[in-house]
């Protein structure tokens, strides 16, 4: 996951700040500053502010879709052709792809002792 | 007497580190949880992989009267395994999300660890003998022929090298339709309670097949929802109450002695926002993260993504005392939100209690009261309620020599940068400290990275 962040200018602001009237310019909370880059990069982000599209994904958390007609007809077919594979996101096997089974990730369970414990 | 302030600032130096060195961390080896049990003599981790693995301090060496005891492994286990549920598609997770200990009855150790969907209670006990004198076997388990046997003599234990043997000794399953965040001890220390994002249960610790829900904030219609549980905490005196943080920012008390479903609360505590201030990302970095009471029961503490709020229960309209963890971030949000670290859950804890110490003190003040909690780039930071002072320090294993007091960390958030200090762009935000722990007793903290755990303590004269 990409952890660095851009080089952006920084305010000189340390919190967030009421407008002071008292200066000729006035002052764009840091938040709100930040809150027009991220509406600049994406316009269609939703109405509700954090609301709830990022709920619903944590609840969905872990749900996967199969479909084991197509992954069958998938594999019945791979010895006479190519199918396309996954693209570089594996975790998303749905109906958009046919699921083979180099695709499907591996689970196994940590059989292996922590390395806290060595 | 101590002095105001509760003495002289604490001095930490590096103590251990437990863990592997190399950089390429296994998604198995990532640390989820920290917690000492109630003596605190053990420490127990969970992490991604399933895995429980248990510490214990040495005794302390009299000859060694400048440091206490160092943590040594006690116990390892695999507690949860990965699953996956056919009938709703779902993948459960192997992690461990919480560890519980319960406190010690007998000569065996209790613990709760939960996943995503099951908790499970531990028995942790040791076995340092064994019967030897069989009639009719020998010392390695091969059967004697009957017919050689001539005496009888009785078996007697013998001593043998400690074993410590961890065995599931309940297992708390299909209450969870949502994903479990928190599991917490009543101080009944019969029933708990455990929390997923909309629902709470209790349990008892004796019966498996039953549980109560307790809370449930379900919409009927689920396009309506708009805020999800985020943690919970039984009141470590008041058996009938608890605490339920939200996505929201408000924590909610209950009285389970109100009514069966606790879905009204007794109290609800809540900071009123400025509606000026407000943005895309207000909801989202109010959403409390963790929730934790104080040792007397008076106070409890959140976690939110940029502050600890210390909340006193007898007032819900604001938290008595705000404290900054790193304000600098609040410029950084578009970009937090991009790399997902905005919704980073960063846990917090107090300082172990002298409950001696708070029973007989004339001065609140006198008491030193503390809060902890992580940050990026491998920093942590500390408040000492009664000073009003901070600090934060890493977590590295460069320039850690033991007993030698770690040095301050600061983070410039604009202008120019002294030296010394880190600026806000350079920060690691891979290297994130979500779980840390205060030993019950001492000053001893256990600070998880990544994938590696470290303790610190205070220097001793």
């Amino acid at each position: 996951m990409a952890a660095p962040l851009g080089t952006g200018a920084l305010t000189g602001e340390t919190g967030q700040e009421k407008q002071d009237t008292q200066e000729k310019e006035k002052t764009i909370p840091p938040e709100r500053a930040e809150e027009a880059k991220l509406k600049a990069k994406y316009p269609n982000l939703g109405q509700k502010p954090g609301g709830s599209d990022f709920l619903m994904k944590r609840l969905q958390k872990g749900q996967k879709y199969f479909d084991s007609g197509d992954y069958n007809m998938a594999k019945a077919k791979m010895k006479n052709k190519q199918l396309p594979s996954a693209g570089p996101d594996k975790n998303l096997v749905t109906g958009d792809h046919i699921p083979t089974p180099q695709d499907l990730p591996q689970r196994k369970s940590s059989l292996v002792t922590s390395k806290l414990a060595g | 007497f101590l002095g105001a302030g509760g003495g002289n600032d604490i001095q930490w130096c590096f103590s251990q580190v437990k863990g592997a060195v190399d950089d390429d961390v296994a998604e198995a080896d990532i640390i989820s949880t920290v917690e000492f049990n109630h003596s605190g003599e053990l420490l127990a981790t969970g992490d991604k992989g399933g895995r429980v693995v248990i510490f214990q301090q040495e005794q302390e060496n009299k000859t060694q009267s400048h440091s206490r005891g160092e943590y040594n492994v006690y116990s390892t286990f695999q507690s949860h395994e990965p699953e996956f549920d056919y009938l709703k598609s779902l993948e459960i997770e192997e992690k461990i999300n919480k560890i519980r200990w319960l406190p010690q009855k007998n000569a065996a150790q209790f613990l709760l660890s939960t996943n995503d969907k099951t908790i499970k209670l531990w028995k942790i006990s040791e076995r340092d003998k064994r019967p030897e004198g069989y009639n009719l076997k020998e010392e390695d388990g091969r059967y004697r022929d009957p017919t050689t046997v001539t005496t009888l003599r009785v078996p007697v234990f013998r001593p043998m090298d400690l074993m410590v043997e961890a065995s599931p000794r309940r297992i708390f399953a299909n209450a969870h339709t949502y994903h479990i965040n928190s599991i917490s001890i009543n101080s009944d220390y019969e029933t708990y309670l455990s929390a997923d994002d909309l629902r709470i249960n209790l349990w008892h610790l004796e019966i498996t097949d039953r549980s109560f829900n307790i809370v449930d904030i379900k919409p009927a219609n689920m396009e309506e929802l708009t805020e999800v549980i985020t943690a919970a905490e039984f009141h470590p005196n008041s058996c009938s109450t608890f605490v339920y943080s939200s996505s929201k920012g408000t924590i909610r008390l209950c009285d389970m002695r109100a009514s069966a479903l606790c879905d009204r609360h007794s109290k609800l505590f809540e900071e009123p926002e400025d509606p000026s201030n407000r943005s895309f990302f207000s909801e989202i970095i109010s959403s409390i993260s963790d929730v934790k009471f104080s040792h007397s029961g008076r106070y409890m503490m959140t976690r939110d993504y940029l502050s600890v709020k210390i909340w006193d229960l007898n007032m819900e309209n604001r938290p008595v005392e705000t404290y900054q963890v790193h304000e600098y971030l609040r410029s950084k949000l578009c970009s937090l939100y991009e790399n997902d670290c905005i919704f980073d859950k960063f846990e917090c804890c107090w300082n172990g209690s002298d409950r001696q110490v708070e029973f007989f003190s004339l001065c609140t003040s006198d008491i030193p009261s503390i809060v902890m909690t992580g940050s990026y780039n491998n920093f942590f930071r500390m408040f000492d309620r009664n000073t009003k002072r901070d600090i934060t320090l890493e977590a590295s294993r460069e320039n850690n020599k033991p007993r030698t007091v770690l040095k301050p960390r600061k983070v410039c958030a604009s202008g120019k940068r002294k030296k010394d200090e880190i600026s806000v762009d350079s920060l690691d935000f891979n290297k994130k400290i979500l779980h840390t722990a205060w030993h019950p007793k001492e000053n001893i903290i256990a600070v998880a990275t990544t994938n590696n755990l470290y303790i610190f303590q205070d220097k001793m004269n």
